[in-house]
C-alpha cells in the first residue's frame, strides 16, 4: 500500500502531461455561440442605417417566410469577403436583410457600391445594443431566422463558397 | 489590442517622402531593425476598429458614485468578447466600449447588477461572467481545495504524532 502511494505523485503528472498534450493537439474553439439559437429574435425596431434601404424591425422576422440577417459593417474586413457569397444567395433567392454595427450613413453606402447590395432592408445598431441582444459576438456574423421568428441557425465569421450549401440547408430547414 | 499602436506607426512612416523613407528603412535594417520590421509590415490587425466615436458611458463615468461603483463592480467580472482574456473595464475594444455603456446605463436605470449579468449569460453562455457559479460542473473547482486541505491533514498527521513522542 505504501509503495503504491509513492507512485501516486508520478501518476498525477503523467495525467496532467497526456491532458496537455492532447489540448495542445487540439486547439480550443474560440468562438462564442449565441444562446439564443432556438429563441425568438427580442422586440426591436433599429433607425435605417442607409437611405436607399428600408430599417429592419422585429415584425419583418415575422412575415412567415425564413430570413438570413447578416451582422456586418462597412469597417470589417472579412464582411468584404463573403459579399459574393451573400451575393450568389440573394440571387438563389434567400432574402437577406442586415444589421450595420457601429457604421455612418455614407460609409454603408460606399461599402454597398463596392461590394455589392444583396439586402433588402438594413437596419443601423450604432452602439451595438442589438448585437447584444442577439448573443452575437462579433462581425460578419449571419443568422437563420424563420418565419416566426425564432433564430434557427448561427454563422460566425465570414460566409467563404465552401460554407455555402451549410447555410442553405438550415434556410431550408427554416422553412 | 496590443496591435493598435504598431498600426498607427506604420500609417505615420508612410506620410515621410519615399527617398527619406527608403534611408530611414535602411538605417532601421542596419540597426538590427528587421525582425521588428518585418513584424510590422505582417501585423494584421486582428479586428478592425469603426469610425463611430465611443458611447458616452463606454469612458464616462456615472454622476452616482454609488451607482458607478456598483457598474464598475460588474464590468470587471464580465468578459470582453472580442479580445477574449480581458474583462470588459480593461478593454479598448469598441465592443467592449459599447459593453460597459450598457452596463452604466442599465444600472443608472435602476436595474440589479446580477440581473444585468443574467441577461448577457442568456445570451452568451456561463462564458461571458468572470464570476463562477455553484453548479454540478462547477463542484470540483469548489470542492478541491476541501480535499487537499483534508488530504494534507492526512499526510501532517503522522509528523504530530512523531513530535508528540
Amino acid at each position: 500500500m505504501r509503495r503504491l502511494f509513492l507512485w501516486l505523485p508520478l501518476a498525477v503528472f503523467v495525467v496532467f502531461a497526456f491532458t496537455v498534450a492532447v489540448s495542445l493537439r487540439s486547439p480550443a474553439d474560440t468562438n462564442i455561440r449565441s444562446r439564443m439559437i432556438g429563441k425568438t429574435v427580442p422586440d426591436f425596431a433599429l433607425e435605417p442605417a442607409v437611405a436607399s434601404h428600408p430599417p429592419l424591425a422585429a415584425a419583418h422576422l415575422r412575415g412567415g417566410r425564413p430570413r438570413l440577417v447578416n451582422v456586418f459593417a462597412s469597417w470589417c474586413v472579412p464582411c468584404k469577403a463573403e459579399a459574393p457569397q451573400l451575393m450568389a444567395l440573394k440571387r438563389g433567392g434567400v432574402p437577406i436583410d442586415g444589421v450595420a454595427i457601429r457604421d455612418r450613413s455614407e460609409d454603408v453606402a460606399r461599402f454597398l457600391a463596392d461590394w455589392g447590395d444583396p439586402f433588402e432592408r438594413i437596419g443601423a445598431d450604432p452602439a451595438s445594443r442589438f448585437q447584444f441582444a442577439l448573443g452575437s459576438s462579433g462581425v460578419p456574423e449571419t443568422f437563420v431566422v424563420d418565419g416566426k421568428g425564432v433564430i434557427r441557425h448561427q454563422h460566425i465569421g465570414d460566409i467563404r463558397p465552401e460554407h455555402v450549401p451549410e447555410i442553405l440547408a438550415a434556410y431550408e430547414a427554416a422553412k | 489590442m496590443s496591435l493598435r499602436p504598431s498600426l498607427r506607426g506604420a500609417k505615420r512612416r508612410s506620410n515621410l517622402g519615399s527617398g527619406a523613407r527608403a534611408a530611414g528603412l535602411l538605417r532601421f535594417a542596419r540597426n538590427g531593425g528587421v525582425v521588428l520590421l518585418s513584424s510590422l509590415l505582417l501585423a494584421v490587425p486582428a479586428f478592425a476598429q469603426s469610425a463611430l466615436p465611443p458611447e458616452r458611458y463606454a469612458y464616462a463615468p456615472l454622476e452616482d458614485s454609488r451607482q458607478e461603483a456598483q457598474a464598475k463592480a460588474l464590468m470587471e467580472t464580465l468578459r470582453c468578447l472580442v479580445c477574449q482574456g480581458q474583462s470588459i473595464a480593461d478593454s479598448d475594444a469598441d465592443m467592449a466600449g459599447d459593453m460597459r455603456a450598457l452596463v452604466r446605463e442599465r444600472i443608472a436605470a435602476g436595474e440589479e447588477p446580477e440581473a444585468i449579468r443574467a441577461w448577457l449569460v442568456e445570451r452568451y453562455g456561463a462564458w461571458v461572467s468572470y464570476k463562477p457559479t455553484v453548479e454540478p460542473l462547477t463542484w470540483p473547482l469548489w470542492g478541491a481545495p476541501v480535499l487537499l486541505v483534508a488530504l494534507g491533514l492526512y499526510l501532517a498527521r503522522g509528523r504530530f504524532r512523531w513530535r508528540k513522542r
